[in-house]
C-alpha cells in the first residue's frame, strides 16, 4: 500500500471500498435471487449462483444484490433464478446454465431487456 | 524463583526504543516485565527497571504499588477479576464473588496453595449488558450463574485453557 | 474480491465474546466451508452493536434479518435454512416481550429505529480491523477537508460553532478547550484521547474503540492540526484488551495509508499517536491524574489552574478529550456545525450514549439525541423493567451522579436538566433500579467504591468519604441515628466545596441525592430498623410460612450454619440468632414457604 497523498488517492480507496459495502445495503436497485432448494442445488445452482456473482463483478454492477431462496417449485426447469428490479415486475428464468446466467446479467441487468427465451414466468406469483 | 536479569534489561531497553518520549514509559515497562514473569514484578527486577531508566528504586514502587494491576507478589496462574460494580451488584454479583470464595477457598486478594488461582476484584468491565462478569486472565464471562462459576474453574482445573 | 451473496455481521464486542461468539462463529465457518458456501458468503466481525443483552448475535445482508441468541447449533440451521434455501430461521428472530416476532429487519426494531447514530455511526457496521471500510463509510474525509481547505483557526471556530460539549461528564464546551490549549505558551503541544473509561456502566466508549477506532485516530489528527501538535496519545484501561488489540492495528494501517506519520497526505503536517496503557486507578479518568500517568507516575490528580491547556503532558499545553467526544468531531467537520446543532438542544446539541443496564429488558448501548426523555429512554427504547415490578429510580453519572426518581422521568436528558435533579450527565451510565432495591444500600455501595478508589492525596476524600461510609453502615446494621442523617448530608456538603479533583467533590452526590429523595428510606433504617427492600441484611429476617412448609427438609440440609430445624414432615423454624441471610434456603424451597421479612 503506497501511502495515501492526495484527496484523489483517498477518493480511490472509498470507491473501491464502497462497491465491497453497498452489497449489505437493502437499498439497492433490485435483487436476483437464485432458487437453492435441493433441487436447484442438485440442478447445478451453485455454479449459477457463481456465475451471477462474477458476471455482476464483471460488469462493475454494485446494485443489484444476489441472494438465495428455497425451491419455487418449479423443479422441472431448474436451476432458476428470479430477477426483481426496481418497479419491473419479476421475471423468472429457467434452466440457467452459468453460460445463460451471464446472458441474463447482460441483457437484463445491464441493458434492460428480458432474455426471452429463457423466460419462465412474469409477474407475481 | 530465579529472576533472569539479563531478560528485564532487555525489556527495558527495547521500551525505550519504542517509545517517543523519555521518562514516559516506566508503567510501560512495568506491564512489559509483569508480563515476563507471569503475572508479579520481583523486587529484583525492580531495581534492574530503577538502573536502568536511572532513576530510584522508590519511585519505581511508589508507581508499582499505586496501580492494582501490578502485583509484587507472585500470583496463580489464572488471575480471577470479579467485576463488583454496582450493575453487577444489582443481577447477582455478590453471590458470584461468594461462589468464587467458597470453591477456590481463598479470600480476594489471595492465591491458591496449588498457584493455579488469584482472586481479585475489578472496577466496571463495561459489559454491563451480560452481567455479572469476571474476566480470567484477558478472557470475559458474562452472564455468570454459580453454576456456571463451577463450570468455569472445573475447567481450568483440568487443564483446559481460558475458552 | 469477488462479489458475494451475503454478507454476516456478527458482533464481536466484549458482551458478546463473553457469551460466546467465538464458538458461533466457529460453527458458521465450518458449515459454509462444508456447503462450499465461502465463496459467496462473507463473515465480518464487527464492533458492539449495542443490543448486549440479545448477545451473541448477528445480521444477515442484503435483508437484514437479525438474529439474536445464537449457539453453534443455532448457526448450522441458520446456514441450512437461511443460507443455502432462503428461509428465515424464526427461532432466533428478536420476539417482543408477548413472545410475538417484530420485525426481523434490525434497522425496523424499535430498539434500533429510535436511535440516531452519530458516535456510533460505524460501529457494527463495518470491519473495525479493515481501513478501507471505514474510508467506505466517508473515514478520514473530514481529515482530507481540514488539511485541504481549513485554517487551524476555521477547524476550532467550526468546532464552537457546532456547541459540542465534553461527554466524559463535566461538559466542557469542546470547541473552546481547543481554542485554549492553541493559545497555550508552550512550544510543543499534545492531543490526549481519554479513554480511561471507568465508571461503573458506562461503556460507550469500549465500544466505539473496539468497533470504530478509526474515528478517533482521526479526531486526534484533526484535533493535532487545529491546536498545532504532532503527538498524540490514547490512554487506554488494561482491562480493556480488545480495545487496545484494535487501536494497535488501526495505528499501524493508519500509518500505512499515510494518515499517521510526516507528511500526512502529502501536506507539510505530521502527527503520531501512542497507546499508554492504564494499570487499574480509576481516579485515572480525572484529567491530571491522567497525565501524571501518562508521564509515568502515581495516577494523583493535582490543584487545578493550571489546567492542562496551559499545563499537561510534560508541562506543555495539552488538549484531553474523551472517545465519546472525539468520535463527534469528523461528522460535524464533514456536515458541518449547523448540521449538528439541529439535533439535540440548543445548550446540549447532538446526542448522547447511554449505557443501559441494570433491571431493564434491553440492556446495552443506545445513541439517542440530547432531550429525549428518560420515559421515552428507559420504556420506548429500553423495553421497560426486566423483573415485572416497576422501575423505581435510575441512577446516571455512576459514583459521580445521582439517583432520579420515577416521577421525574418525564425530564429531558440533557446536562442542564440532571444537574437540576442533582445528577450528573456522566459518562452516560444508566442503572435501573426496581423496588427491591435499597437506596441507603446504593449510596453505600457507591461510597465503597469511592473510598476505594481515592488517591489519597487529600483529606476531605481520603478521610471524609471513609466517615460517610461509616455512618452509612451504621445505618444499614440498624445502629443509625436520626443525628447521622444530619451528619451525613452536612459532611457531604463539605466534602463537595472542599475535595481536590472531580472525583471527590462529586463523590457525596450518590449520598446527597437519595437524602433528597428517599429520605423516608432512610428513616425507615433509623427510626423503624426496617429495609423496605429487604436487602440490608441486618435489618431482614427469614421465616418460614408454617401453612405452606410441608417439612421436605430441602432448606435444612442447604444451610450452611444449620440454622434450621424441624422434623420430617412438619413445619421448619429458623433460628435468626444463627442464620446468615445467604438466600440458600430461598432458593431451594418448592413450595415458596419461606418469606425474607424486614423487621
Amino acid at each position: 500500500m503506497s501511502k495515501i497523498k492526495s484527496l484523489e488517492d483517498l477518493m480511490k480507496i472509498k470507491e473501491k471500498a464502497v462497491k465491497d459495502l453497498q452489497l449489505r445495503d437493502t437499498n439497492t436497485r433490485g435483487k436476483i435471487t437464485v432458487a437453492m432448494g435441493t433441487c436447484g442445488i442438485a440442478a447445478g445452482a451453485k455454479d449459477t449462483l457463481k456465475a451471477i456473482v462474477d458476471a455482476l463483478n464483471d460488469f462493475n454492477i454494485t446494485d443489484i444484490s444476489v441472494v438465495q431462496s428455497g425451491c419455487m417449485g418449479l423443479c422441472e426447469v431448474e436451476p432458476t433464478v428470479e430477477v426483481r428490479l426496481l418497479d419491473c415486475e419479476p421475471i423468472v428464468y429457467g434452466h440457467v446454465t452459468p453460460e445463460n446466467a451471464r446472458r441474463i446479467v447482460k441483457l437484463h441487468i445491464v441493458e434492460n431487456q428480458i432474455v426471452s427465451d429463457l423466460l419462465v414466468r412474469k409477474g407475481e406469483i | 524463583m530465579k529472576v533472569d536479569l539479563s531478560e528485564v534489561r532487555k525489556i527495558v531497553n527495547q521500551a525505550k526504543t519504542e517509545s517517543l518520549q523519555e521518562g514516559d514509559m516506566l508503567v510501560n515497562i512495568l506491564h512489559c516485565v509483569q508480563d515476563h514473569f507471569g503475572n508479579f514484578i520481583p523486587p529484583e527486577a525492580a531495581e534492574i527497571v530503577a538502573q536502568e531508566l536511572d532513576i530510584p528504586l522508590s519511585k519505581v514502587y511508589e508507581v508499582l504499588t499505586f496501580y492494582t494491576m501490578f502485583s509484587t507478589k507472585p500470583r496463580g496462574k489464572y488471575v480471577i477479576r470479579v467485576c463488583v460494580n454496582l450493575p453487577c451488584h444489582v443481577t447477582g454479583g455478590r453471590q458470584i464473588m461468594e461462589t468464587l470464595k467458597e470453591e477456590l477457598k481463598i479470600d480476594v486478594g489471595e492465591t491458591t496453595a496449588d498457584g493455579m488461582f488469584t482472586l481479585e476484584t475489578t472496577s466496571c468491565l463495561g459489559l454491563c449488558g451480560v452481567s455479572p462478569v469476571i474476566m480470567v486472565n484477558d478472557t470475559y464471562y458474562g452472564d455468570l450463574t454459580p453454576k456456571k462459576v463451577r463450570e468455569i474453574i472445573e475447567e481450568l482445573r483440568a487443564g483446559g485453557d481460558e475458552k | 474480491m469477488a462479489l458475494t451473496a451475503n454478507t454476516i455481521l456478527i458482533c464481536a464486542g466484549g458482551a458478546c465474546i463473553s457469551s460466546g461468539e467465538e464458538s458461533v462463529k466457529q460453527a458458521l465457518e465450518r458449515e459454509i466451508s462444508k456447503y462450499a458456501l465461502q465463496d459467496v458468503v462473507r463473515i465480518v466481525e464487527t464492533g458492539c452493536m449495542g443490543a448486549c443483552s440479545l448477545g451473541p448475535l448477528m445480521v444477515i445482508y442484503p435483508e437484514g434479518v437479525f438474529y439474536q441468541k445464537l449457539t453453534p447449533k443455532a448457526a448450522q440451521e441458520i446456514v441450512e435454512e437461511h443460507l443455502l434455501k432462503g428461509r428465515v430461521v424464526e427461532e432466533y428472530l428478536y420476539k417482543g416481550p408477548t413472545g410475538e416476532i417484530v420485525p426481523q429487519v434490525a434497522e425496523k426494531l424499535p430498539f434500533f429505529s429510535r436511535q440516531v447514530r452519530i458516535v456510533t455511526r460505524n460501529v457494527g457496521f463495518i470491519d473495525p480491523k479493515n481501513i478501507e471500510e471505514y474510508i467506505a463509510r466517508d473515514g478520514y474525509f473530514a481529515l482530507a477537508k481540514v488539511l485541504r481547505e481549513m485554517t487551524s483557526e476555521e477547524v476550532i471556530e467550526e468546532v464552537k460553532k457546532s456547541g459540542l460539549r465534553g461527554r466524559g461528564g463535566a461538559g466542557f464546551p469542546t470547541g473552546l478547550k481547543w481554542e485554549l490549549t492553541r493559545k497555550g505558551t508552550s512550544q510543543k503541544k499534545f492531543v490526549v484521547c481519554n479513554a480511561d473509561e471507568g465508571d461503573p456502566g458506562a461503556f460507550m466508549d469500549r465500544s466505539v474503540l473496539e468497533g470504530d477506532p478509526h474515528t478517533v485516530l482521526e479526531a486526534m489528527i484533526i484535533a493535532g492540526y487545529a491546536i498545532g501538535a504532532n503527538q498524540g496519545y490514547i490512554y487506554v484501561r488494561a482491562e480493556y484488551p480488545l480495545a487496545i488489540e484494535r487501536l494497535n492495528t488501526a495505528i499501524s494501517q493508519a500509518r500505512e495509508y499515510g494518515f499517521l506519520g510526516s507528511n500526512i497526505m502529502g501536506t507539510e503536517f505530521s502527527f503520531d499517536i501512542e497507546i499508554r496503557i492504564g494499570a487499574g486507578a480509576f481516579v485515572c479518568g480525572e484529567e491530571t491524574a491522567l497525565i501524571a500517568s501518562i508521564e509515568g507516575k502515581r495516577g494523583q490528580p493535582r490543584v487545578k489552574p493550571p489546567y492542562p491547556a496551559e499545563r499537561g503532558v510534560w508541562d506543555c499545553s495539552t488538549l484531553i478529550n474523551n472517545v465519546e467526544t472525539f468520535a463527534n468531531i469528523p461528522p460535524i467537520i464533514l456536515k458541518g456545525a449547523d448540521w449538528f446543532k439541529s439535533i439535540g438542544t440548543e445548550n446540549s446539541p447532538g446526542t448522547k450514549v447511554f449505557a443501559l443496564a441494570g433491571k431493564i429488558v434491553n440492556t446495552g448501548l443506545v445513541e439517542v439525541p440530547m432531550g429525549i426523555t428518560l420515559k421515552e429512554l428507559l420504556y420506548e427504547i429500553g423495553g421497560g423493567s426486566s423483573t415485572g415490578k416497576p422501575i423505581k429510580a435510575v441512577q446516571t453519572g455512576g459514583p459521580s451522579g445521582g439517583c432520579i426518581p420515577a416521577q421525574y422521568f418525564d425530564t429531558p436528558v440533557d446536562y442542564d436538566s440532571l444537574q437540576k435533579l442533582g445528577a450528573i450527565m456522566g459518562s452516560g451510565g444508566m442503572i435501573v433500579m426496581d423496588e427491591d432495591d435499597c437506596m441507603v444500600d446504593v449510596a453505600k455501595f457507591f461510597l465503597e467504591f469511592t473510598v476505594d478508589e481515592s488517591c489519597g492525596k487529600c483529606t476531605p476524600c481520603r478521610e471524609g468519604t471513609r466517615q460517610m461510609l461509616r455512618i452509612l453502615e451504621k445505618i444499614t446494621s440498624g445502629e443509625g441515628t436520626e443525628e447521622d442523617l444530619y451528619e451525613l448530608k452536612a459532611l457531604g456538603e463539605t466534602i463537595k466545596d472542599t475535595a481536590l479533583c472531580g472525583l471527590g467533590q462529586t463523590a457525596p452526590n450518590p449520598v446527597l441525592s437519595t437524602l433528597e429523595y428517599y429520605r423516608d428510606e432512610y428513616e425507615m433504617h433509623v427510626k423503624e430498623k426496617r429495609c423496605p427492600a429487604l436487602k440490608c441484611k441486618d435489618l431482614t429476617r427469614y421465616v418460614i410460612d408454617e401453612s405452606k412448609c410441608v417439612g421436605c427438609t430441602a432448606c435444612a440440609r442447604v444451610c450452611p450454619v444449620n440454622a434450621i430445624s424441624g422434623e420430617v414432615r412438619k413445619a421448619h423454624v429458623i433460628d435468626n440468632e444463627k442464620c446468615v441471610r445467604c438466600g440458600s434456603c430461598i432458593e431451594v424451597c418448592r413450595f415458596n414457604a419461606i418469606n425474607k421479612v424486614s423487621p
